[in-house]
């Protein structure tokens, strides 16, 4: 579980699969802006399991962290991601 | 619903095919899905966006409740999403110096119940892939100019959360009646591509 205010880090995946975590948002740091509760779990809906469930969380990214110098100045962006797709980060 | 994708020609022939074959297997007639397709967009209302801004304007403790949690506060007045489908919708304030902007960069998730079906472009892969990258610049393609200093956070709806902007209520507008104020709001302006 991750509570608001925490710096997680997006894994580095490339599952064969369904997934919801957007190639452009993988390996990225960020921070816990909301808690989502508990939701279908796509990634594993779409293996077939379709009572799979999971933590979700909204998480906001600097753009600059996201895009490097390119990124805009004074941006974010917010994405839904799932427990499985987080680690803590320092 | 969520995944029409550009190529519609070829979409439109896979979904031709598709629906053939759920004839010849007897899961549907083509009469059923219509019937279906159409009860599924019968409340799906532009106007219902438009109702929900106009209420947070003139009742801040509306406002407060809407931003806290979408579903209560919608259901409030009589929009139950769970009609369409069992999403959450969070609802995310413009405020001076803070603009918003919808996308789903991974198919076209959209609050379908409050805006109606989406417009072509917000399907499209150029938005799509650019309102994350670039939203300023997009913005300004639509026609909507922001100062450097405002900051833009911009909302990917990649799982079960459906999102709306509430715009700022426009200057001038203060003996406006409830009707009148919702009548102001635009469905670009719900998605963030515009100010109202």
């Amino acid at each position: 579980m991750f509570q608001v205010g925490d710096r997680v880090r997006t894994r580095l995946m490339n599952p064969a699969g369904h997934t919801r975590l957007p190639v452009y948002l993988r390996g990225r740091v960020g921070r816990i802006e909301y808690l989502l509760g508990t939701l279908p779990f796509s990634d594993q809906r779409a293996a077939g399991v379709r009572s799979a469930k999971e933590a979700a969380y909204t998480v906001r990214f600097s753009t600059r962290d996201v895009w490097g110098a390119d990124g805009d100045a004074h941006g974010s962006v917010c994405a839904d991601l799932f427990e499985s797709y987080l680690e803590a980060s320092e | 619903m969520s995944h029409v994708h550009e190529a519609s020609g070829s979409a439109a022939n896979r979904v031709k095919t598709l629906v053939g074959a759920l004839e010849d297997a007897h899961v549907l007639t083509e009469r059923e899905l219509d019937a279906s397709i159409e009860a599924f967009l019968s409340r799906a209302q532009p106007a219902n966006g438009g109702r929900i801004v106009a209420r947070a304007w003139v009742d801040p403790e509306f406002r407060r409740r809407l931003l806290a949690d979408g579903n209560a506060a919608v259901a409030e007045l009589g929009i139950d999403l769970a009609h369409w489908a069992p999403v959450k919708l969070r609802v995310v304030a413009n405020e001076p110096g803070r603009h918003n902007l919808i996308v789903c960069t991974l198919c076209s998730c959209y609050p379908l119940a409050l805006l109606g079906p989406s417009p072509a472009w917000y399907k499209s892969n150029a938005y799509r892939s650019r309102a994350v990258r670039d939203p300023r610049g997009v913005l300004a393609e639509f026609g909507t100019q922001l100062g450097d200093d405002v900051e833009i956070t911009v909302w990917d709806s990649t799982a079960e959360v459906r999102y709306l902007v509430l715009p700022q209520r426009p200057a001038g507008t203060k003996r406006a009646t409830e009707d009148a104020l919702a009548a102001l709001v635009t469905r670009n302006g719900l998605i963030g591509t515009a100010l109202v």
